[in-house]
């Protein structure tokens, strides 16, 4: 019950910040910050409940994107009734990628290279379809009314992703205190126990996939939204697949709070080595990457584990 | 309430199982022995769903569950413990019992209460909230155990629960598995190499050699009879022992 206060509070002062603040630069890097806690925690699901680590979670995020922003250019659908559309698309594609990998029992590397192997396959497809812009992509029209799901400032949008993200939270949260999560974690820690104890492995596995998925191509609707444009290499390139485990993995893999710790602590790493070391270019990314290294080096569980043993030292 | 009847599986060219029929009836406790690698968790991983036999049929309860996957195996009232144990290594000991637990009570709080009483029948009452990688072999034996008795099993299926540990820590498990029996009405078939055991709790023995069935009956009877104890020390053991005097220990 803790965890679930801490998580209303936590998006309960979230939602209060434009009140107090108007600077676009802060509202924007709290913006990206929860979408990537919305990526990290939607591949967690997956990866850190599931044990199943996903390497192609962008052909979930740009399935969810063109899902929404072509029926918006081609149909001239409202942007609001694409995001439940997205959803359900990026979850079918979690549901195929998941039918053909669980069935066939790929795990570990093999099931990582699967998806990024599909991701490429859209990424390519996406490149070469009409139906998707091509190469040059596709640019939302612009409406500026919240009624389409753009927004005047970014107030609007703090709330969307805010909501989402809270939805992601809500979600790891039942994971932590349910049937279904018991049995998501068992089958983590090992398939063939958990398959002794009454567990279909494959139902749990691929249904972890949907949600993780369903999630996912929320984050990209979400980005369309945003951004107005999106292409094949940012729908389906690794950089969204990256920025969806990397969170989680710094964060804390398998925790409620560990997407958002993680991206918090990787966006300000970003910020700061690019404002101390903008001058000279490459070197902001080279620092960043260092510390990346050093984190996964010695902080294997992540920074929630860091919280949690300097927790169990003090008296 | 289980029977095998004709089963075979080969790996290659081996015949880790080559025509064996065997039958546990209900109430009993069971045991199967046998010389390391006679084939005797194959035949486990068969009876449990976890290998399709190439031949043959497996029945339980009167139903036919041959190749049937091992949760739905599981959920008919068959579960099987493993030779390794293979805990939820972050998970702690009320957690792992409760995923047993889960499978007849959907709701979480239900199941970890369940799951403390599970860890009472089988002495782990103590030690509830360490992580189940902490646990000492005799105590992750047991976990194995109160997991699958969690799940409210009719038939276990034991895969050398006994094995790797010390006297003493066997004579204090022999009574928690006669008590599910007697206490839980739970079938027991039992892999075992502690004969001590063996003889103390299985009314039945059957003998795996060479993936073959080859004798069957009292647990003193059958250690008595030649084929198992050549099957053991090799051949014409049987015949020098009777001309040595000596009786014959397996």
């Amino acid at each position: 019950m803790k965890t679930l206060y801490a998580i209303l509070v936590l998006c309960g002062a979230v939602a209060l910040l434009p009140a107090f603040v108007s600077s676009g630069v802060v509202l924007n890097l709290v913006i990206m910050t929860l979408y990537a806690t919305l990526l990290g925690q939607a591949w967690n699901i997956l990866a850190g409940f599931g044990g199943q680590y996903s390497f192609g979670h962008a052909a979930f995020f740009g399935t969810g994107a063109y899902a929404s922003a072509a029926l918006q250019v081609h149909f001239g659908v409202n942007a609001w009734l694409c995001l439940p559309f997205a959803i359900v698309c990026g979850a079918a594609v979690g549901a195929l990628v998941g039918a053909l990998s669980f069935r066939y029992g790929l795990r570990g590397s093999y099931f990582a290279l699967v998806t990024l192997a599909f991701a490429e396959v859209f990424r390519i497809l996406a490149n070469s379809v009409k139906f998707t812009g091509g190469g040059v992509g596709l640019l939302v029209p612009l409406k500026s009314s919240a009624l389409d799901f753009q927004f005047q400032g970014k107030a609007g949008f703090l709330y969307v992703i805010l909501a989402l993200t809270l939805a992601g939270f809500l979600l790891s949260w039942w994971l932590k205190h349910s049937r279904y999560g018991a049995w998501l974690t068992a089958v983590r820690d090992n398939e063939d126990s958990a398959a002794a104890l009454g567990v279909d492995v494959f139902r749990v596995k691929l249904q972890a996939i949907v949600i993780s998925a369903g999630l996912t191509a929320a984050g990209g609707a979400f980005y369309v939204q945003y951004f107005q444009y999106i292409d094949p290499h940012i729908a389906y390139g690794p950089a969204v697949s990256v920025e969806a485990l990397l969170g989680p993995i710094v964060g804390g893999l398998g925790t409620v709070f560990g997407p958002l710790l993680g991206a918090a602590a990787l966006k300000l790493l970003g910020e700061l080595t690019r404002n101390l070391m903008g001058d000279a270019p490459g070197v902001s990314l080279m620092i960043y990457g260092a510390v990346l290294i050093a984190m996964v080096t010695f902080l294997p569980r992540g920074i929630g584990g860091l919280f949690q043993r300097l927790a169990a030292k003090a008296p | 309430m289980l029977q095998a009847r004709h089963v075979s599986i080969s790996f290659g060219g081996l015949k880790a199982v080559d025509d064996a029929s065997l039958a546990v009836p209900a109430g009993s406790i069971t045991s199967l022995i046998g010389p390391n690698g006679a084939g005797k968790s194959t035949l486990f991983g068969i009876l449990s769903g976890f290998l399709e036999p190439d031949a043959g049929s497996v029945s339980f309860l009167g139903q036919d569950v041959t190749g049937l996957a091992p949760h739905r195996i599981c959920r008919l009232g068959m579960t099987r413990t493993f030779q390794l144990a293979q805990p939820f290594a972050g998970q702690t000991v009320r957690e792992n019992i409760a995923v047993g637990s889960h499978l007849h009570r959907p709701q979480r709080k239900v199941a970890l209460v369940h799951a403390e009483s599970v860890a009472l029948r089988v002495g782990l009452a103590g030690q509830l909230d360490k992580p189940a990688r902490d646990l000492t072999i005799a105590a992750r034996k047991r976990l194995e155990l109160a997991r699958a008795l969690a799940t409210e099993p009719k038939l276990l299926l034991l895969d050398e629960v006994l094995a790797g540990l010390n006297p003493q820590e066997v004579s204090e498990m022999s009574p928690v598995i006669r008590a599910i029996r007697d206490d839980g009405g739970v079938t027991v078939l039992m892999i075992e190499h502690v004969m001590q055991a063996v003889m103390n709790l299985s009314e039945h023995t059957w003998v795996l050699n060479n993936g073959q069935l080859i004798a069957e009956g009292k647990p003193a009877d059958v250690t008595r009879d030649p084929r198992v104890i050549e099957a053991y020390l090799g051949r014409g053991a049987a015949e020098r022992l009777r001309t040595s005097g000596n009786e014959a220990h397996a």
